[in-house]
Parts: structure tokens; sequence; C-alpha cells
């Protein structure tokens, strides 16, 4: 069955290929035809691509950062647009599979000529399309992945969210000083590059501090059984566990954690928010952290206007990180266009790249010169069935 | 040391919900010398079976009770028994007397077939959802030795059922029948043996024990997806081909085995990852040696 399903995984990535090589002469010509058919002012759309899990392993995230990004463009477009041009959002689902991004913004770049594509919240995922995105010359801003390679892809990804080293230490300077653990096991998820990156910058920030790792073990994210792994960690004796991995995988593991017996705190990065954490966690999940980038309890004039139009628009749901990034990078996307006074896709990467103290609802968004964004972090916990806003650490 | 005996725990309780999958490859691999596919994703729909009963139980014998985890538990077997027989008939019968490879590819298709029917937005969402819990649990605490109550559940209930699959197989009239069958087809079909009905009852009851298998390991790890089979599924594959693929003790023992191996392997650091190479390994390692499987028996081809 394994040989199956990399054989399934083959199959979409030569089709990936297959139209990749197919749509090249097509895409780079594409690219250059943009910058020159959108120039012109007055009349017509702005097209904006996205692509998201909105199915599969991440979709509570996918649909939150699509959620945020569909209500910003709505108000954009409430407002009149930008530049007398309205937007357009082209949204494809990458069904939370690898191979998947690669061809859908194949597809949203040399079909449907979207001029800036936004996406993804998964660094494993933008890092298959921002390749795509650097080639065709059309700039990439992705929402929420905090692993630092998704930029140094090159000068057409940008982020608006802060990125994993400055993460890592978060946690270990949380771990340190506000848990009070000197002895901590790392936990990682060899498939993800996200959960990769986090667990190798909490270490160096940890020990840095004076802490120790006391166990460090592997899991595959989709994994059901953690017994083993976790009955190493238990024997040796940590304080806290970090565990940088994605909300279904972190839930089963605080489960068979307290079947164990480990009743250690356990902690982890943004990939943790998702109501999918509580419904599959319950009770086992309760006490434990995770930092992430925003909280609609701890906002700004702009985030709690945010809140209430969210709201407004989703049925009372709170909105949570992704939505608000979702949200931001669609804002930020907006206000580099009007700066750059239209769509050619070099001035709009300048433009991007220009962006300072730039008014977001996560927070006052700066990019530097690695096109990151400079911004602070926020710790949440579980209680009660709910996250909590604990503190506000700045860079 | 007591981790080394918590691992065992660990391994035998994950290792029994494997032995009850690789049954059902072995029993049907024993009848029609081909590895059912679409196992693992009878597996699957068991456990869904059961999200979907769980709430109406709920409603008749109230919240977590153990007669409405029987009652859930044995709805969804007779369902997915149903789904199995079904699948034989329509999918694997029109082709008994064609090549094995035939059959072979088309149980792929099945599978496939199956596991991205369920992904779609109309059937469950590709989404993982939250499991009930069916009945109350406990953790168990012997010195420094966890034991959870559902670790407990799972091996009764994979012995029993081992028991009554003994008795099937060996004392009742369709067990001896099954036997034949898997002795020789043809054979059997002149001593008046319905070959259609034994090999029809064999997928039922190979995908009662997935469905029961499938609610045990949603039950472990409460999160459940339509692609959950498959990795449990080639596990199974693996156990049941190591103890000697058509050997029903033989799919036990391997099952433990796979699990035992499974758990000590991902306890070590540095080699946690390396779970399924190991498998595989042993595997090789098995098939080089003994090529029959641990308990299988050697076979002269004829010519």
């Amino acid at each position: 069955m394994k040989t199956l399903a990399t054989i399934q995984r083959v199959m979409a990535v030569a089709g990936g290929l297959l139209l990749a090589t197919g749509c090249g002469p097509g895409g780079g010509g594409g690219g250059n035809a943009t910058g020159g058919a959108n120039t012109p002012a007055g009349g017509g759309e702005i097209i904006v691509g996205e692509y998201a899990s909105l199915t599969g392993k991440e979709a509570t995230f996918g649909v939150s950062s699509h959620n945020g990004t569909q209500l910003a463009i709505d108000e954009l477009n409430a407002a009149g647009g930008v530049l007398g041009k309205r937007f357009k959002l082209l949204t494809e689902d990458d069904q939370s599979k690898a191979g998947e991004s690669a061809t859908v913004v194949n597809k949203l770049i040399a079909r449907e000529g979207a001029v800036a594509i936004l996406g993804e919240v998964a660094s494993s995922r933008s890092l298959e399309a921002a390749p795509i995105c650097q080639q065709a010359g059309i700039p990439m801003i992705s929402p929420s992945s905090t692993n630092p390679k998704v930029t140094e892809t090159g000068d057409c990804v940008f982020r608006v969210c802060f990125i994993d080293p400055f993460q890592g230490t978060v946690m270990a300077n949380f771990a340190l000083k506000t848990l009070k653990a000197k002895r901590v096991a790392i936990f990682t998820d060899v498939k993800s590059d996200y959960s990769k990156g986090l667990a190798k910058f909490f270490k160096e920030g940890f020990l840095k501090g004076g802490g120790e790792i006391v166990s460090e073990l592997d899991f595959n994210g989709g994994d059901k059984d953690f017994k083993g792994q976790l009955t190493t960690i238990k024997a040796a004796n940590p304080e806290a566990v970090f565990l940088p991995g994605y909300y279904t995988d972190a839930a089963l593991i605080c489960i068979q954690a307290k079947q164990l017996g480990l009743n250690v705190p356990l902690f982890g990065g943004d990939g943790w928010e998702s109501d999918q954490l509580l419904k599959i966690g319950q009770e086992a999940v309760e006490g434990n952290y995770f930092s992430t980038h925003y909280s609609p309890e701890a906002g700004s004039e702009n985030g709690k206007r945010f809140v209430a139009a969210y709201q407004k628009a989703y049925k009372g749901e709170l909105p949570d990180a992704m939505a608000a990034l979702g949200y931001d990078s669609a804002m930020i996307l907006a206000d580099a266009i009007r700066r750059a006074g239209g769509t050619d896709p070099a001035k709009l990467k300048g433009a991007l790249a220009a962006t300072k103290d730039f008014d977001a609802v996560t927070g006052k968004i700066t990019i530097n010169p690695q096109r990151d964004a400079t911004k602070s972090a926020v710790i949440l916990q579980v209680k009660e069935g709910k996250f909590k806003y604990v503190e506000t650490i700045n860079p | 040391m007591s981790q080394i005996e918590q691992q065992l725990i660990n391994g035998l309780a994950l290792g029994a919900i494997y032995a009850l999958i690789a049954i059902g490859y072995t029993m049907v691999y024993g009848v029609l010398r081909f590895i059912n596919f679409a196992h693992s994703d009878v597996l699957m729909l068991g456990a869904f079976a059961a999200y979907f009963l769980a709430p109406l139980s709920e409603r008749v014998f109230g919240p977590q009770s153990i007669t409405g985890a029987i009652c859930v538990v044995v709805a969804s077997s007779a369902l997915c028994a149903g789904i199995g027989m079904l699948i034989e008939l329509l999918a694997y019968r029109p082709l008994r007397n064609r090549p094995k490879l035939a059959v072979l590819i088309t149980a792929i298709g099945v599978s496939l077939l199956i596991e991205y029917t369920c992904q779609h937005k109309a059937v469950f969402k590709a989404e993982t959802k939250p499991f009930p819990r069916l009945f109350p649990s406990q953790d168990f605490r012997f010195g420094g030795l966890a034991i959870s109550s559902n670790d407990i559940v799972v091996l009764l209930v994979t012995v029993v059922l081992l028991g009554i699959l003994w008795f099937v197989v060996q004392r009742t009239r369709i067990g001896t029948a099954m036997r034949a069958v898997s002795f020789n087809h043809q054979a059997a079909a002149l001593m008046g043996i319905n070959i259609n009905r034994v090999i029809s009852f064999t997928f039922g009851l190979g995908s009662a024990l997935a469905a029961v298998a499938g609610i045990l390991y949603a039950m472990k790890a409460p999160g459940i997806e339509p692609l959950m089979g498959v990795q449990p599924g080639l596990r199974a594959f693996i156990a049941a081909v190591v103890g000697g693929i058509g050997n029903l003790p033989g799919a036990a023992i391997g099952g433990v085995l796979l699990g035992a191996l499974e758990t000590f392997a991902g306890g070590i650091p540095g080699i946690s990852n390396y779970r399924d190479g190991i498998a595989f390994a042993i595997l090789i390692l098995i098939l080089l040696f003994k090529p029959a499987g641990l308990l299988g028996r050697v076979q002269t081809e004829k010519v």
C-alpha cells in the first residue's frame, strides 16, 4: 500500500512536471505579457491567485486563511478597489497534499494570469510553489509559512508572519522563564519542514539559555500510534515536552501521553492553533501551551475592528491567527499595488519590499531585507476547552 | 527496567490490532490466492460506520454505555461484512477464472476507488474527524507501568475473536468447507461444496474482523480520516506475509511481532523514523531464509 501511495505521489509529481514543462514557455511568455497587458490604468480587474488547503489534513488552516483573505478582498472591493480596479480572487484547493500546490499555482499563473499569489499556510507547500512564482516573476505572499527557507527562494517571495528562528527562540525562553523547565524533550514531525525547522531553532535557543535536551524523538505526520516514542520520552523524565507539529498529530500525541502517565506540559508552535486540537484532544490538551501570531484578546484598534467584521461575515466565529494573517496578506498586497501604481511585477516587488510599519491586524508589519515580517508573537494556553491569551513577546 | 515492559504492553496492544487485520488478508489469500488490497479500506469504513452509529446508540443507551458500544461494534461489523461480500460479488467474482494478476490489479483499483470516493466533499471529506468515545476509559498504573483500559479491551477482543475464528474454521461445516476450498477449489467443488458461498462467507468474516480492528484503532487514536487504513493495512499485510500467508495463527503472530517491532524501534532515538524500513528489512530477511513465512508450508509448484 505504501508503494501505492508512492506511485500516486510520483504520478502527481509527474503530472505537475508535465504541466510545468507544458506551460513553461507559455508561462514565461504569460509572465511578460501580464506585465504589459495589465499596466494600462483604468477598467478591468486585478486577478489575485490564492492556493490553500481547503480540504485534507490541515483543512482548518486553509479554510481560516481563505476566510480572512476573502474578507479582505470583499472589504477592498466594497471600498472601490485599488487604483479604480476591483480585485478578483481565484482560489485553488491543494487538498493538503504534496505535489498539488505546484500544479494549482502553475495553473493560477499560466492559465488565469494572476498578478500575485497568496498562500500557503504550511511551509512544505509554500516551498513547492515559491520556485514557480520566482521563475514566473510573480510576487508571492505567504500569510503564515514560518520556515525561513520559504523566502530564501528568491526576491519574489514575501511573508507577513514571523519566522521559525524567532518562534523557536520565543518558545525556548518561554520554557525557561515561564514554565521554569530546565529539562525538555523534543518530539519532531520529520515529514514536515516546519516542524524540523522549529525544533532546530528551539533547541539552539534552549541550549543557549542553559537548558538541557533530555530526549529527541521523531514521528511521521499522519502516524496514529506514538506510544513507542512517548515511553522513551517519559523514561527520560523531562519537565516539559516541545512538540512542534500540526494540530491533528499534536492532539493524538497529547492523548497518548496522558494515557502513559506523562503528566508534564506539552507545548508547540502556531501549528497547534485549530479547533480540531480541542475536538480531538478534549481534556488531554488542557493546560498545554503554544505560540502563535495573534490573539483576538490582545489586539490593536484595527485588530478589534477586524474581529467584529470577521464575526459578522462568518456567523460569529472568532478569527484565529491563520484568518488574521490571511487578511493581512491581502491587505499588504493591496497597499503595495497602490504604492506601485499598478501591477507591474518588478514595481510591485519593490513596493512590497518597502512595506514599513503597515498597520495590520496582527500588529505593525515591516518587511525586512530577507522579505520576512518583523513582529511580535503571543503565547496561548488551552484552558476549559478554549485558547486563552497568556503573554505577548516582542522581537 | 520498566521501560521495556511498558514497550511490550504498547507493542502488544498495537500488534493485537494488526493481528486482526492480518487475519483478513490471510483468509482471503487462503481461499483465493490473491491479496485483497481493499481490506484496509474496509477497516476505515468500519471506523466511519461506528462514527455515524455512535450518536444513535447514545440516544438509545445513553452516553458511553458498554451495551451501546457492543451494539455499535456489532452493527458496524455486520455492515462491513456486507460491504466486503459486495466488493467480492461485484469486483472479484466476475474475474474468478481470469489470471490472478487481473484480480490483483482490480483489488488495487477497488482500494483507490473507496479511498478517493470517501475523500470527496459529499462523502466523508478528507479532514480528520474526532472519533467519539464509545465507553468510559481509564488509565491504570502498576508501579511505573501505565496500562490504558482501551489496551486491555483491545487485547481481550482480539483473543476472543481469534478463539471464535478458530472454532469457526476448525469445528463448523462452513469452516471445513473453507479449508477444503483453500486446499483445492476444483476438488472441493466436485465434493458438492458451493464455492461462491464459501468465498463470500470468507470475505464477510474477514471484513467484519477488519471493522472491529478499525474501531479499536480509532479508539486508540481518536482521529479518523479516509486514508487511515493505509498505514495499518500495510503493516498488517507485512505481518501476514511474515507469519506465512494463508496461515491463521501465523498472521496473529506476525501481527504481534510487527506491533512490538514498531513500538520498540519507535522508542529508540535516531531510528524511530525507520520503523517501516525495519519492518520491510525483516520481511525481506524472512522471505530469503524462510520463503513461506514463519508458520507457512512450503508448496512445490506443480508444472
